[in-house]
């Protein structure tokens, strides 16, 4: 399937917001549920959403949602999730993908972190277009959105911060955790470098002296930054 | 799959120059990560083995490649659980802040090789692992992140690899 093909089958409002809903998820959604978020029968639904899964951008597998198994636990229900490759169309053609991987190869080799992180930074505060420093994780989430992030909050609950201090009773702190990586072909080969550039780029855009901080706490699967609100147990 | 497949597991070793000695204070940022970081390694899924100085709770004291350089010498299951240590834990946000602490390297500064599960690896074997990357490019003997090679291939391109051989 060429990537414009599978691009065009979101041109159908239905499929697109179907298609949205399951990869805002981050896990695997069933017919009945994202049919329901779509606000569209099940039947329409899965015809969908099966379309979706046949051009490519979704996987499709079966699962047994009730948790039941066994003799008397119904037929395994199909499931959707993102698929993992990566879908571009540039008219006309262009490559940039290319040159940021040179770049990236150069600026390795070179040891230019130092100065691609300041790079990133200038970029990150001219992105943000206002002296003030982000006000808040919410306005966080939707500078984090608007860049293609996925961010989404992830209750703290029984994670000690840094100190090794107790999170406080009453309200465990939220961090910003993102399922998706902007950079995430030149991050996988220069993790460092890249992951480095990541970070700076956030603490450009969020101002290091307001209320919301980004840090890297790398783990799998996710973008290596998350984005808190480290007073925000004085709420 | 065969089971000499099955049962093989990737050393790493990974060499460091200090800017600084280890009890400088500009070195203390990383000093104070190795506990932590270390900790995390013994806990990550795949882990198999690290070495550790004798009496120590890790190798930066073992000089063997020059008195400024530390090494880093570990086996895993596989080489996406050593990648998802490396980049994707803790670990990270030291090696985003190599460049404060470490030389940067002309020549790999990291090792990869397959070896027969339940034989670890020595320094000796580690480092002339690196000096045929460094003298030959990657190859199924000894190679990168970047240019992997499975188990398999390795068997077949080292028919006359010892199997467990004792360690002196």
């Amino acid at each position: 399937m060429e990537d414009i093909d599978a691009i065009a089958a979101l041109q159908d409002p239905v499929r697109r917001r179907l298609y949205e809903y399951v990869v805002a998820q981050g896990r695997e959604v069933g017919r009945n549920e994202a049919a329901k978020a779509a606000g569209v029968a099940r039947t329409l639904a899965a015809h969908h959403l099966d379309k979706l899964t046949e051009v490519g951008l979704l996987e499709s597998g079966s699962r047994r949602l009730t948790g039941r198994s066994g003799p008397g636990a119904g037929r395994p229900a199909k499931v959707y999730t993102r698929a993992r490759a990566e879908r571009a169309v540039s008219l006309p053609a262009r490559d940039y993908r290319t040159a940021a991987e040179l770049l990236a190869e150069a600026a390795e080799q070179a040891g230019l972190d130092a100065g691609l992180c300041a790079a990133a930074r200038r970029r990150g505060e001219a992105l943000r277009g206002s002296a003030a420093p982000c006000g808040g994780l919410e306005e966080a989430m939707e500078m984090l959105a608007a860049r293609g992030y996925a961010p989404h909050l992830e209750s703290a609950a029984g994670i000690q911060d840094a100190e090794g201090a107790e999170v406080a009773a009453g309200g465990a702190p939220a961090v910003v955790r993102m399922r998706n990586c902007p950079f995430h072909a030149v991050a996988e080969r220069f993790p460092p470098l890249v992951c480095g550039m990541n970070l700076a780029l956030l603490q450009g855009l969020f101002g290091t002296d307001g209320p919301v901080r980004a840090r890297m706490d790398a783990r799998p699967g996710e973008c290596c930054v998350v984005v808190e609100n480290p007073k925000n147990n004085l709420h | 799959m065969t089971a000499s497949v099955r049962a093989a597991h990737l050393a790493q070793l990974n060499v460091a120059t200090l800017l600084h000695p280890l009890d400088d204070p500009r070195t203390a940022p990383f000093v104070e990560m190795l506990g932590p970081v270390n900790a995390a390694a013994d806990g990550a899924p795949g882990f198999v083995w690290r070495l550790v100085e004798d009496g120590a709770a890790d190798a930066t004291a073992l000089r063997p490649a020059g008195d400024d350089v530390i090494v880093n010498l570990t086996v895993w299951e596989t080489p996406a659980a050593l990648w998802d240590f490396t980049y994707r834990s803790g670990h990270l946000e030291a090696m985003r802040r190599r460049r404060e602490w470490f030389a940067r390297h002309v020549e790999a500064h990291l090792v990869l090789w397959w070896v027969p599960a339940g034989h670890l690896p020595t320094v000796g074997e580690a480092l002339e692992r690196l000096a045929d990357l460094r003298a030959n490019g990657p190859s199924p003997r000894a190679f990168t992140f970047a240019s992997s090679y499975t188990a398999a291939e390795a068997a077949q391109h080292l028919p006359t690899e010892p199997q467990a051989q004792p360690t002196p």
